[in-house]
């Protein structure tokens, strides 16, 4: 009965409902969601379907904010070619990094990707005249608007909003369509056998399929997206630094993935939602959140491994034998 | 080209800051040897090892002798926090992803850095060299503290008697047993358990250890536990993990490369040690001493 429902669809009309809130706020907090839910669900193709622990995945993520960054601000260029630039330039550095990461396996390709992460952090931090060095790039214009006006005499639904809520719609819609990309990505017989590889690759690679290929190609897919997150997020937050490639940032998304769900497609999105907004509240109470959010991490290791959506997983086969029993 | 007496002087820094990392990367290398976990909450033992020395000096004076209590101190304490750790928390993670295993020592790296923040505040902090060392010498031109040299000394000495412990001694075979093959190892009545606990606590006190031997010479910063674990996890990739030897030689590879690359390409010396990691985990992913995980 539950399962009849569109949820997705249901998630994204109210989505584009927060603006009409009329809070500055909420839309502020909805648009950080939306684009961490991205980026989070991007490393879920590799981490959760592939099995692929990346501790570097910052990495893709400030290369598609560095790129929409400059070239929005520096080349003038126009947002609507800015950020399918953002997923080409990614997806060629993660096709040059990820073709020598899925060489290796384990602890060493976590390594080098998180070696990898570190030379991109170090490149932004200390290349002054392109990336701005350690003082990022602040004022990142927002995309143009201006014909929404034009057009809103004919629509009026459209027009008297803010540009950054002008900029949150973009936001979701384009959010939407990734999120539509990657699940056909996931339900596709590639993405069958990209958790093939995840439960046995030995097994995979008897059947005949060549496991790094696919490896490679879902590094590249995972890092085209975070791209996307990461030029979304340049512009939301209204500046490019260093740190959004720092090794900590890799760290943060990870932990977002598990709490949401590693394999389970909206988990990671969830967990977006749960931390952003625990976030918010908390960093009102006290200047102590990586202490709060590294007990919830401990927590979710010991007691919920499955995170939220494996945990309510569980709890509705249990509710489901339960009234089956009954 | 720079005179030889400022290639002289600049390799002699990147001596002494390899040996702090050598004393600091041995601990990691260590655990990671015998329990096959990379601890990121290393660098956070070492920042407490610093903030410890710091808060034993407040508590003992400067006078003769003190800091090296202090010292000592404040690295047992760290290694009786990273016991703990491991009795209470970590060794229920043993049979865990590896996934679940890294995100835990992560998880310490939150938490420590805002206990320290919460003791320490945001202020830095330092100490003072200790009496007797606070002079310096010339040496081809160069002025070279004394307690540069003290540790030039020290960290070769802890790593031959490390080594020693390790070949020689009973303990030191179990552990090497333990990193080989641990069912068997326990199999043979051997207390792995306890073995483990010995082998976290023994890394957590070089850690420690370093972090209170580097007060002196860096100021103690919020932040130096995660640049430090960064240096440490390159300083044990280049040389292999749980690899002893090479970890020493990662540690002089790495000093040299961060000098010499501020005195060619100061803007890109950060980048060409991660190029370094990068290049020996793509050539030789087991380091250049290390052996090849099974």
């Amino acid at each position: 009965m539950l399962r009849r429902v569109p949820w997705p669809l249901l998630v994204f009309a109210a989505a584009l409902f927060v603006p009409a809130l009329g809070s500055r706020f909420y839309t502020f907090v909805a648009n950080d969601i939306v684009i961490w839910a991205l980026f989070a669900t991007s490393l879920n193709l590799l981490v959760g379907y592939t099995g692929l622990v990346s501790f570097g995945h910052a990495a893709y993520f400030g290369i598609g904010a560095y790129t929409t960054g400059i070239l929005m601000k520096k080349a003038g260029l126009a947002f609507l070619l800015a950020f399918p630039a953002a997923g080409l330039v990614t997806a060629t550095f993660a096709l040059v990094f990820g073709f020598f990461c899925v060489r290796l396996t384990r602890i060493y390709f976590a390594m080098l990707t998180l070696a990898f992460a570190q030379i991109v952090w170090a490149i932004c931090f200390k290349w002054n005249e392109v990336t701005g060095g350690e003082q990022g790039m602040p004022e990142i214009p927002y995309p143009d608007f201006d014909w929404v006006e034009r057009v809103s005499g004919i629509l009026p639904f459209l027009g008297g909003y803010r540009t950054s809520e002008y900029f949150y719609f973009v936001t979701v819609v384009l959010v939407a369509a990734c999120f539509w990309i990657l699940r056909r990505i996931v339900g596709s017989p590639f993405g069958r056998m990209l958790t093939t590889i995840r439960e046995n690759p030995e097994r995979a690679e008897f059947i005949g399929v060549n496991v790094r290929r696919y490896e490679l190609a879902a590094f590249v897919l995972a890092g085209t997206f975070a791209g996307l997150a990461g030029g979304l997020f340049g512009i939301f937050n209204r500046g490019v630094f260093p740190d959004f490639a720092y090794w900590t940032k890799s760290a943060e998304v990870l932990i977002m993935t598990l709490l949401g769900g590693m394999g389970t497609f909206f988990g990671p999105g969830v967990g977006a939602v749960a931390l952003i907004l625990l976030n918010q509240q908390i960093v009102s109470y006290t200047e102590y959140w990586p202490l709060i959010l590294g007990t919830i991490l401990v927590v979710l290791l010991f007691a919920f491994p499955g995170g939220i959506a494996g945990t309510a997983q569980g709890f509705a086969r249990w509710i489901g034998r339960r009234l089956g029993r009954a | 080209m720079p005179d030889p007496s400022f290639i002289f002087a600049q390799s002699l820094s990147g001596l002494t800051a390899a040996m702090y990392l050598f004393l600091i990367a041995s601990g990691l290398s260590l655990i990671f040897g015998v329990l096959r976990v990379l601890n990121f909450a290393h660098g956070s033992f070492y920042m407490l090892g610093a903030y410890g020395a710091y808060q034993l000096v407040q508590w003992l004076g400067t006078g003769h002798g003190r800091f090296w209590w202090a010292t000592l101190g404040a690295a047992l304490g760290v290694a009786i926090l990273g016991g703990l750790v491991e009795r209470l928390l970590f060794r229920y993670l043993y049979g865990k992803e590896e996934l679940y295993q890294l995100l835990f020592t992560y998880a310490l790296v939150l938490i420590l850095s805002d206990v320290a923040k919460i003791f320490w505040g945001t202020q830095q902090k330092s100490v003072s060299r200790p009496p007797g060392l606070t002079g310096s010498f010339s040496l081809f031109g160069t002025t070279v503290p004394y307690y540069n040299l003290f540790i030039l000394l020290l960290s070769p000495a802890i790593a031959l008697g490390f080594w020693f412990v390790l070949r020689r001694t009973r303990a030191g075979r179990f552990i090497r047993a333990a990193a080989l093959d641990r069912e068997t190892l326990g199999a043979l009545g051997v207390n792995v358990d306890r073995l483990y606990l010995g082998v976290f606590m023994l890394g957590s006190f070089l850690g420690g250890l370093g972090g209170a031997l580097v007060t002196p010479v860096k100021s103690i910063v919020p932040g130096m536990d995660t640049e430090m674990i960064v240096e440490a996890f390159i300083v044990v990739v280049i040389g292999g993990l749980g690899s002893f030897w090479g970890t020493f030689l990662g540690a002089l590879i790495y000093g040299q490369v961060l000098s010499f690359g501020i005195l060619f390409v100061p803007r890109f010396s950060i980048f060409s040690v991660f190029a370094l990691m990068a290049a020996v985990l793509i050539i030789r992913p087991w380091g250049l001493l290390g052996k090849p995980l099974k």
